[in-house]
């Protein structure tokens, strides 16, 4: 019954992840922009690697193996929005804006700091 | 009946590497490219965590951890490349 249970809870958790890498993959694919790509890239792609090792751990014959899949999520949750906003700040001081937006506090803050 | 779940899974999200492919073939600029690569290395990763369950091999959770490093160090390169650094 206990086995039962885990491999259920495995099994939701990891169609949970393939679901979520699914909805990023489309909103990277139809997006406008790259901000908004990114957005959606890191955000939701996060989420689903992030299912996927719980849900592998849920199902792991082993403590070790669970706990290398945890040292997996969280390095995951650690380095991903590193890398995705070292991304975007690269974007933007290579000059691209954002499209359909009309404010922009960082370039204002940016300025701000410029004249100090 | 479970592993065939979890091959469903991993076919899945096979593909939406695949699609991620085409986006880093068309992507319009260089900044969409490096998006989508850091996407497939994300995907890459769920993958071999998927294809671990299937397989019952625990080595492709090592070779994870190690891509994992590499994959973060080599985004990093790359957006200070689009920033115009290197």
């Amino acid at each position: 019954m206990s086995t039962l249970l885990r491999e259920s809870a495995a099994f939701v958790l990891m169609a949970g992840g393939a679901f979520f890498s699914l909805a990023s993959v489309i909103g990277i694919i139809r997006f406008p922009d790259i901000y908004t790509r990114i957005h959606a890239g890191t955000k939701a792609l996060t989420g689903g690697a992030t299912l996927v090792l719980l849900g592998a751990a849920l199902y792991a014959p082993s403590w070790q193996i669970s706990a290398k899949l945890f040292l997996i999520a969280a390095f995951l949750m650690a380095t991903n929005p590193i890398a995705s906003h070292a991304i975007s700040r690269a974007c933007y001081r290579h000059g691209m804006k954002p499209v359909l937006a009309f404010i922009d506090e960082y370039g204002n803050s940016e300025e701000k700091r410029d004249r100090t | 009946m479970t592993d065939s779940i979890f091959a469903w899974a991993a076919i899945i999200t096979g593909l939406c590497a695949l699609l991620m492919m085409g986006r880093l073939v068309a992507g319009p600029t260089i900044p969409d490219r490096v998006v989508a690569l850091d996407s497939i290395n994300t995907l890459v990763i769920a993958l071999m965590i998927m294809l671990a369950v299937v397989y019952d091999s625990v080595v492709m959770v090592d070779v994870a951890i190690v891509y994992a490093a590499l994959s973060f160090v080599g985004t990093m390169f790359l957006a200070r490349h689009v920033e115009g650094g290197v």
